[in-house]
């Protein structure tokens, strides 16, 4: 602990650092606000792209390079493309009339809370004291030079030993909650049951059949 | 081709696999398990499986889960509670009681649903694949000692959920119910998500044993992330127990859900979140106790008087034991409020009673539902002792139990948790939940005096409430539809004496038929609330020890 | 900010090296290297699609026996730079009822992973200059490979808006079966590649391409047996729709598809990033599966080894580039429900299967044949529940099935009849 206090104080990030940081965290609050602003559901859907690529840059830039490809991989090439096909495929692109609103009050109630809430966490991250995610020390990458020899890359190797150590019953749990996802899509994809009359004839073509 | 593959040098020596003592996860392990036997076992044979075969198959899963987990109530009497698998897991006391619990609902709730599944004509193999996984999940809340694993077993339970409230199709306000489910759900999981990461950031873990340590060994000068992590994480909680700023999602589906799943949902998820809040407040959170104490303190006010006093107003039966259970939910927050063992002991009691109770009653309603399962209107229960005596006194002897009358379980659970909240020095809670004891058995009551009030013929012998009906509302009794629109002007007594909207048709059978797997489900919902409640102190005992083998 | 960063530029001493990017800090030699490789691989990659397009012509009129473009230089070679240049100066068509922000976005989001995708393609051995040896390949990143999957995975998002902000229906359809076709295949596309890092031991394109030397005999294609360069072959095929997956722009059901709004230099775009795709894709099977730029090197020629593993790579990646024209040519497109029965029904159970094969025969050696009895019977039980599903539906009407066959009509029914409808 106290090391990586010493660290924390002796330590600032380099100026590179500090640029790429600057930058992908405004693509990350632009894509987000643009998720939130946009009345189109394909730009919103565009934005979280941006968000996503924007926090996949943090990644690289913490040394995360798996966690940057997988976010890429299974958020922008998976998840946001099937929102699209959603999208597309029932034809909801259209920009929703959001003028009307049900519930009078809501949004400037929305604007208090979200001011109060912001107001929080930035209280919360200046004055509070993180214990996990202390600062990179400066020097030459450990591990990443060796990556063209045939040892594994480190951070992989890592995560692989985490997966399968510490957190190996969570792994294996989360099996369930994959099975129970695709038992229930489809479930809940089966088409409601035909109406009386054509069942019947249904139950008839089965007898003679 | 394999030679040249076999001759890759492949590196296997470094990773040392944690041990993994099978018996700790045995009872979700057998109910996954069995649930993908049964999926598979419906996608081979060549006819759709019937629903008897689910339903054996169910009972027999959950049956072996429950006598592994008397298995593990030995073990851990000889050896102590333990954590296992890489400390992901606990086996104590308290885990195997609520393995236990979970494993007995689940095996009712499959009793119930056989009858409903027939009835309604739906599919059930993935009916109770999809009970069978979400027990599951609960019961990995019950045993998590580890955030991520908490949250896992909390998406199992939930997402299980979801469908099977939209299970069936016929019926166009299970949709709806289900996508309000899951909408919230999802936003107050990713909330409880947020919360596990800032608990991670101020303690450096997500096992709940180091951040015990942490905060035993660390003093934290500014507390706001771990008090911002603990909050979220009630947010998150509070919404699966139905506590009340997060409750607005229960009513509707309550309602929304097919009968039997209602039961199922009520009784499983309460237990599966409780036993994780509890277990994660007490055993990690212990020290901060004086934190997050005042927090469900207004939960359980708030839980206690909205519960009791909205349910008075409802028409609908499942909407009113909606509104009970946020009811039921407050007094178990007392015992979490309490912050001590007896507190832990009364809570797991009253989880234990509430979970018969409640599927006892959403079996009887799905019965009174009719085919169609939408024959929820309080006036449908006028004189049903009449019709079907032995329906009427077990719907009696549950309601009555969850009012908390002598001889019931609902009893010695009440008494437990204001007992608890007492010796933790919040008598004012104490009061307000004995307050609202009784105004929930006003309601409890009503419904149990229009089943006895007699039906259509016997309206003379009904006991007249002081004070004779007031004429407009009979006329707002005569058209259903109006009724429905001013369910907030309707008052009481009129539910008793006023005119019902032609409850029996000529095409409805005045009997209806219970089946029998139901009758049996009831009937041991019935037994355990009225055996437990006479004779109460092998259940009180067994809450006792399992608080005292909880690990924390 | 930026005089900060000059001086760093300025001070930081020259400890040579080059490759990893920036390991051993910035200097003025690593910054010139690394801008001087990515404007070579650039211009490089451009030129090769310009000669792609042209082969792809040739050999296609070859195989259909027509002569193909002759015209413009020697055997027609400046045929596709004519195009270019026409296709500039045409007028660009904006729709009236596109979406003009996305309609504009989407041509270059087509090209860009296309173009990046070749950025972690090994391409030769390492070259010294001075006190710096690099790589002959823009990047080496730790994560290689699954940067190669990222863009894929990506690319398809061109297709996807084009589609939609055409605001027309046909393009429409083309992005509703682009985005359904890439998630389907992307699974499939994965677990080869996995199949490959598990041999390799390492995620770094460099590393696998190392992995694979020592003779073709060690090449993943003959180590993996032969089926994950299939799987693999296919899957990358339909995630860039290439034909016979091409069914985001089948001219005989949606008029161009995706791009039928498109002209002039965006239309150009798409098909500059289609090309360059093919060229890509084939380098990074000769990556995965046929050691790079590995290859028997004579060492009495001088220089051989910088020049010999190039010329390596290239045999390899234009062997490829004449197989994809081949598909081109002799396949016919699928339809619709055969892509999604590929996919989900055949493939991914089968790279599964070979994964675990793989993995098992890895871990425990001769011990690992044991996965094969588990396998079989798996398969079979699948199969069997697949047999039996698609016969329920046919009778239940349980699940919608796209494309379904009617009882005792011939296996011929409307492709997109399903989505005509709805979008």
């Amino acid at each position: 602990m106290l090391h990586t206090t010493l660290l924390l104080a002796s330590t600032r990030p380099a100026l590179p650092d500090i640029l790429v940081f600057a930058a992908s965290a405004a693509v990350i609050l632009v894509g987000a606000v643009g998720v939130v602003t946009s009345r189109n559901p394909v730009h919103a859907a565009l934005s979280l792209v941006m968000t996503l690529f924007g926090v996949a840059v943090l990644f690289i830039e913490q040394e995360a390079d798996f966690l940057a490809a997988v976010q890429i991989i299974v958020y922008a090439g998976a998840i946001v493309v099937l929102f699209l096909f959603v999208i597309m495929f029932l034809g909801v692109d259209r920009s929703e009339d959001v003028e009307v609103e049900p519930l009078g009050g809501q949004r400037p109630l929305a604007y208090i809370l979200l001011g109060i809430t912001l107001a929080g966490i930035l209280a919360m991250a200046a004055t509070s004291h993180w214990v996990t995610g202390a600062h990179q020390v400066v020097g030459p990458i450990q591990g990443h030079i060796t990556a063209s020899s045939s040892s594994p890359s480190g951070e992989v190797a890592q995560l692989g030993k985490q997966l399968f150590t510490t957190y190996l019953f969570a792994f294996e749990a989360t099996a369930a909650l994959l099975v129970i996802a695709v038992v229930g899509a489809v479930v809940l994809a089966r088409r409601p049951p035909v109406p009386q009359d054509s069942e019947s004839e249904r139950a008839e073509g089965k007898l003679s059949s | 081709m394999i030679a040249s593959l076999l001759a890759t040098p492949v590196n296997t020596g470094k990773l040392v696999v944690p041990h993994i003592r099978y018996l700790s996860i045995l009872p979700p392990m057998i109910m996954i398990g069995g649930a993908v036997l049964l999926l598979a076992l419906a996608s081979l044979v060549s006819r759709p499986l019937r629903v008897r075969v689910g339903t054996w198959g169910t009972v027999l899963i959950s049956g072996t889960a429950l006598g592994i987990s008397l298995w593990q109530w030995t073990d851990v009497g000889d050896h102590g509670a333990h954590t296992y698998v890489a400390h992901a897991v606990v086996m104590d006391g308290f885990s195997v009681l609520i393995t236990m619990l979970i494993s007995a609902a689940m095996l009712v709730t499959a009793l119930v649903a056989d009858g409903y599944l027939n009835r309604e004509g739906v599919e059930g193999s993935e009916f109770y694949v999809l009970a069978l996984v979400s027990a599951s999940g609960a019961m990995l809340m019950g045993m998590a000692n580890d955030l991520i694993i908490v949250f896992l077993g909390l998406e199992i339970l939930s997402i299980a959920l979801y469908v099977l409230t939209a299970y069936n199709h016929r019926r166009g306000a299970s949709g709806e119910a289900a996508l309000k489910y899951f909408l919230l759900g999802g936003f107050s999981s990713a909330i409880f998500v947020y919360g596990i990461a800032l608990t991670y950031g101020a303690t450096g873990s997500t096992n709940l044993t180091q951040i015990a340590d942490f905060l035993a060994k660390n003093v934290l000068l500014t507390d706001g992330l771990l008090l911002a992590g603990v909050s979220l994480l009630l947010v998150g909680f509070g919404f699966k127990v139905a506590a009340v700023p997060f409750h607005m999602w229960t009513p509707d589906v309550y309602q929304g859900a097919p009968s039997p799943v209602t039961g199922f949902m009520a009784a499983v998820a309460k237990a599966g979140a409780f036993a994780a809040l509890l277990r994660v407040l007490l055993s990690s959170f212990g020290v901060i106790s004086s934190d997050w104490r005042p927090i469900i303190f207004g939960m359980a006010v708030l839980s206690l008087v909205l519960g009791s006093v909205l349910a008075l107003r409802q028409r609908d039966v499942k909407r009113m034991l909606a509104y009970s259970s946020i009811n039921h939910a407050g007094f178990i927050l007392l015992g979490v409020e309490s912050a001590r063992a007896s507190g832990v002991s009364a809570s797991l009691y009253y989880l234990f009673a509430y979970t018969f109770m409640t599927i006892g009653s959403f079996a009887i309603v799905t019965v009174l539902g009719r085919e169609g399962d939408g024959d929820h209107d309080l006036t449908r229960y006028r004189g049903l002792a009449r019709r079907q005596p032995v329906l009427a006194l077990a719907f009696a002897v549950l309601l009555l139990a969850q009012a908390g009358a002598p001889f019931t379980t609902g009893l010695w659970a009440k008494l437990q948790v204001v007992f608890a909240a007492i010796s933790g020095g919040s008598v004012p809670l104490a009061v307000i939940a004995m307050v609202t004891a009784v105004i929930a058995g006003y309601f409890y009551l009503r419904v149990a005096v229009l089943m006895y009030a007699g039906g259509d013929d016997a309206r003379a012998d009904a006991p007249q409430p002081a004070g004779s009906p007031e004429p407009h509302a009979m006329i707002s009794f005569a058209s259903p539809e109006g009724a429905h629109a001013n369910v907030t002007t309707i008052n009481d007594e009129l539910l008793m004496t006023g005119e019902a909207p032609a409850p029996f048709g000529e095409d409805l059978p005045s009997v209806l038929p219970v089946p029998a797997l139901t009758g049996v489900a009831i009937g041991l919902c019935v037994g355990v609330t009225v055996v437990f409640g006479v004779w109460p102190s092998p259940l009180v005992d067994f809450a006792h020890q399992a608080s005292l083998l909880f690990l924390g | 900010m930026i005089g900060a960063l000059w001086n760093t530029l300025q001070t930081a001493p020259d400890q040579g090296g080059g490759d990893p990017l920036f390991v051993f800090g910035l200097n003025w030699g690593v910054v010139l290297i690394v801008a001087v490789k990515v404007l070579v691989a650039f211009g490089v990659l451009l030129v090769a699609t310009a000669l792609m397009i042209w082969f792809e012509r040739k050999v296609i009129s070859d195989m259909q026996s027509r002569v193909g473009p002759n015209r413009a230089g020697p055997w027609g070679l400046l045929q596709t730079l004519a195009d270019g240049t026409k296709l500039i100066f045409k007028e660009d068509l904006l729709p009236d009822r596109a979406d003009i922000f996305v309609f504009k976005l989407a041509p270059y989001l087509s090209v860009i992973p296309a173009v990046l995708i070749f950025a972690v393609v090994p391409v030769g051995g390492t070259i010294t200059l001075g006190t710096h040896t690099f790589e002959l390949q823009v990047s080496d990143p730790p994560m290689g490979i699954l940067f190669v999957l990222a863009m894929s995975g990506i690319a398809v998002y061109g297709v996807m808006l084009a589609g939609w902000s055409s605001g027309s229906k046909y393009p429409l359809l083309g992005s509703v079966r682009a985005s359904a076709q890439v998630i389907s295949y992307e699974a499939a596309l994965g677990m080869s590649v996995v199949t490959v890092v598990l041999v390799s031991r390492s995620l770094s394109t460099r590393a696998i391409v190392a992995a694979q030397s020592n003779g073709f005999w060690h090449w993943n294609l003959i180590r993996l047996g032969f089926f994950p360069f299939i799987f693999f072959m296919i899957a990358i095929t339909a995630e860039l729709t290439r034909p016979p997956f091409d069914l985001t722009e089948a001219e005989q059901e949606l008029v161009g598809g995706f791009h039928t709004e498109y002209s002039s230099i965006r239309f150009g775009l798409f098909f500059l990033a289609e090309f360059m795709n093919t060229i890509t894709m084939s380098a990074v099977v000769v990556t995965l599966f046929f050691g790079g730029p590995n290859g028997p090197i004579p060492h009495a020629i001088p220089g051989a080894t910088i020049y010999m593993p190039i010329v390596y790579f290239i045999l390899k990646t234009v062997a490829f580039c004449f197989i994809y024209v081949w598909f081109r040519a002799a396949l016919p497109r699928l339809r619709y429900d055969q892509l999604m029965d590929l996919g989900w029904k055949r493939l991914i159970p089968l790279t599964l299967a070979w994964l675990l094969m793989v993995a098992s025969v890895l871990t425990w050696r001769w011990w690992g044949l044991v996965m094969l009895p588990v396998v079989v019977v798996s398969a079979v039980l699948l199969f069997r529940a697949n047999h039996l599903g698609s016969g329920r539906s046919e009778e239940d009407a349980i699940i919608p099935v796209v494309g379904r066959r009617v009882t005792g009509a011939p296996r011929l029914t409307p492709v997109d009849a399903p989505h005509g409808g709805d979008a």
